[in-house]
Parts: structure tokens; sequence; C-alpha cells
């Protein structure tokens, strides 16, 4: 009870920090619809885009968008040193990360409604032809590549090449997260969409999913103490 | 007889703290018991907020051992840390929230009973409510560390650790909180700052403990002239 108690009070500390400020939201957002646009003009030739090119630019701009979100969540508790006084509290210190994931969650949940329609419209993709599906992937997907990001942003909260290293330790992990979401999503936009193949993916992530939160909830306390 | 994790003193028993190559405490022997005011006082870069560190058990020691009564960090697990309460130099407060909320969220983490009446009285004291609905970002710097003050205090924690508590507070509120401090003291708590405002606690401590270099060089029980004591100290004279 404690343990959720926490981190609800958390991520709603997270989102309230948020809506005052804004600034995680926008720039992110902003970030991930440039990197749409860009690729849309690349990819993109006669109105038609090259095949499974919505899928993996969905994924990517997911990706960057989280890092960047992560690293800036992270910097705000760093410069107020507020971590700290969150891990002097009396709770359990698992609950803090499953706090600090589910408002990561909400964010990339918040810029992926902005995501799926740009990349619908700019690729002529029908993300949402078979949209509990497309969920499923999208929530299992963003789960697991926030599960490891939460992880390793409290990680490296107190070191100084942390906007450095925070990419180059989370794309390496992440990388059957975001494998599996562009394979399931292009079995999604086939002309006859492979449904067996995308809930097959889906599975995938959630087997990710299960084994990133684990490792993550077991590890948080002694990554976190000193 | 105090309660599950609760206690009547802390023992730093032959500690030490080391980052990386540097060695910020050394062999520091110590012990607090309910009812005092201890100042640590030492120059700059002495190792008093490492010492306050290692007693609010963000850090832990590389050698030796802390004990609060008869549980350690290691056997008692997170209610210990409910006892704590520490106003570092950082004031943990979200710039983006106001004084309300700040207060409003750091009881309901540590399960503070009757929350939002808690924050009210606090709020009161600090002498913010009638702007407790402002974000902290357009305080003072006085006005945030008073409101850290009661952020630390809220949920009446038996071991109060303060760094430079007094920074950005004008005279009455310096006043205010000597009495507070003394008054914390007498109803159990042990309190343990670490300043340099030398006049201002001459008449609290009850205790003064002078770290230089990362070893305790004196420990005397309520020095006469402070300031005097704290210069003969400093300068190596015998205790």
């Amino acid at each position: 009870m404690a343990f959720a108690r926490v981190a609800w009070l958390i991520m709603r500390k997270d989102l309230t920090v948020e809506a005052r400020s804004r600034d995680i939201l926008y720039t992110t957002a902003f970030f991930a619809a440039s990197c749409v646009l860009v690729f849309a003009f690349a990819f993109v030739r006669d109105g038609r885009a090259l095949d499974d090119a919505a899928a993996g630019i969905l994924w990517i701009a997911i990706a960057f968008a989280g890092t960047l979100g992560l690293g800036r969540g992270f910097e705000r508790e760093r410069s107020n040193e507020t971590l700290r006084a969150l891990l002097l509290a009396p709770a359990p210190r698992p609950a803090i990360y499953v706090g600090k994931l589910l408002s990561i969650v909400a964010l990339l949940a918040a810029i992926e409604c902005v995501l799926v329609p740009l990349v619908s419209l700019m690729f002529q993709a029908p993300l949402l032809r078979h949209p509990v599906l497309m969920l499923a992937l999208l929530a299992s997907g963003t789960v697991g590549f926030a599960a490891v990001g939460t992880l390793f942003a409290a990680m490296l909260t107190g070191a100084r090449t942390r906007d450095v290293l925070l990419p180059v330790l989370l794309y390496p992990i992440t990388i059957p997260v975001i494998i599996a979401g562009v394979r399931g999503t292009a079995a999604l936009l086939q002309v006859d969409a492979d449904l067996d193949m995308a809930r097959a993916w889906i599975g995938m992530l959630v087997f990710f999913d299960t084994v990133f939160i684990t490792l993550a909830l077991w590890t948080f306390e002694p990554l976190m103490t000193d | 007889m105090p309660s599950g994790s609760d206690f009547k003193f802390v023992r730093v028993a032959d500690v030490s703290r080391h980052f990386g190559r540097r060695r910020a405490l050394a062999h520091v022997n110590a012990e607090f018991h309910v009812g005092e005011v201890v100042g640590l006082l030492g120059p700059n870069g002495a190792g008093k907020s490492t010492l306050l560190g290692l007693l609010a058990m963000l850090l832990t020691p590389s050698l030796g051992e802390i004990r609060y009564g008869q549980t350690t960090p290691a056997t008692a697990g997170p209610d210990l840390r409910r006892r704590l309460g520490l106003l570092a130099h950082d004031l943990y407060l979200y710039p983006e929230l106001t004084a309300a909320e700040n207060l409003e969220f750091f009881a309901r983490l540590y399960d503070v009973p009757d929350a939002s009446a808690c924050v009210a009285r606090a709020l009161d004291r600090s002498g913010l409510t009638e702007r407790a609905h402002e974000a902290v970002l357009g305080y003072s710097r006085g006005m945030r560390q008073r409101l850290a003050l009661e952020r630390t205090l809220l949920h009446g924690p038996r071991l109060v650790l303060l760094d430079e508590p007094f920074t950005g507070l004008d005279d009455a509120s310096v006043r205010s909180l000597v009495s507070r401090l003394r008054e914390l003291a007498d109803a159990g708590a042990i309190v343990i700052l670490a300043t340099h405002d030398l006049d201002v606690v001459s008449e609290l401590l009850d205790r003064a403990i002078l770290i230089s270099a990362g070893r305790v060089v004196a420990d005397d029980r309520r020095p006469a002239d402070l300031r005097g004591w704290y210069r003969h100290a400093v300068a190596g004279g015998p205790h």
C-alpha cells in the first residue's frame, strides 16, 4: 500500500511540476515533430513512403524524444537536489523508481498523441487501422524503453558527463525494444496486416518489460545508495 | 522506552569517509544525546557537511559505523529515515510548486497524520501563510530557507540535522530559529547544526565540536567564549 501511495505521489508531483513549466513537453514534442518532418522529406517521394519507413521513424522519434525527456526530467531533480530529498524519505526506494517511471511514461504518451497522427499524415500510414494492437505496441514499447531509461537517468544524475552517457548506455540496451516496436508496427502497416506477427511482437515487448522492470526494481536501491 | 526504530542517542564510531583518493573524514568519534544542541564548527571543507550527510544516511561510511540507539541503517531499513530531518545547503524544494504544495508533498511522502492541518501549522510558523499558494520560484532566499526548515521538521524528526540554517534569514527569523531549535531539543530531539555564525549560536549550543581537515580536533561542553574557543582550537591549542 505504501509502495503504491509513494509511486502515485511522485508521479503526481512530477506531472504537476511539468504542467506548470511545460518545458519538457514542449521541447520533446517539438524535437519529435522535427524528426518526423525531416525524415518525411527524405523518405517520401511523390506521395509514397519507402516500405516500413513510417514504423522506423515513429519509433526513432519516440526513442529520441524519450531520451531528451529522461535527461531533462532528472536534470530538474538534480539541479534542486530534490532526488536526495526523495532518497531521504522513509519510502521504499523501488517505489520512487516506479513513480519516476510512471511520469516518464505519461509524458511519452502525451508526445505519442502528437507523433502518431503526424506520422500517419506525413507517411500516409494507417497507424490506427488496428487501434487496439497499435495501442498495445505503443504502451508496451514505451514502458520497456522508459523502464531502462529511468534507471539509467537516475543512476547518472551525479555524473558530470550524464548527457553523453545516457544515450550511450540506453540505446544498446533498448535496441531489442525498438526493433520489436518497429517490426510490430510494420506488421500492422502491411496492406494485409499480419495481426499474428504483431501479437507476437507485443508478447516479446511484454517479456522485455517484465525483465527490465524486475531488474530495475532489484537494482534501483543499491544503485542509488551512496 | 523508544519504540521501533526510535533512538535516544547517536554514536559515530571511528568513521572515515573517502571520495576517491580524497579523505573527507578520518576516524571521527562522537556521541549525541536527546536534548542536546550540538554545533559542528570548522573552516570550509573541513568535513562538516560530509558528517551531516553520513548522519542523514545519504552517505555510507568508508570505515567505521554509525548507530542510532541500538540500530544501524542496515538493520532498521527505511523506517529509521522517518526519524531524521535534514536541512542541507541545497533546500530540497521544488521551485515550480507552491509552498503549500511542497509541504503537502513531503508530508504525504512521510505519511504524516492529518497532513493538511500539519501543513497549515507549518506555513503559519514560517510566516508564509499569505504567500502559501505562490510558486517557490518567486521566493527570496530567506523565505525559501524558512520553508525548507518547515519541510525538515514537518514529520517531527528525532535527529535534526541543519547545514548553515541561518543563511539568508533576517534578524527576527534568526532569533525565532534559535528559540525553535532550543524548544526542539527540550522536547527530546537531537539537534546538530553546522554553522559559521558563531555569535548567533554562542548561547544556543550545549556542545561545540570543531572539525578540521576531516578530524575532530576539539569537543567541548558550552565553551564560555565560543569565538575565542574556536580561534584557539583552529590554531591548534590544547583542549
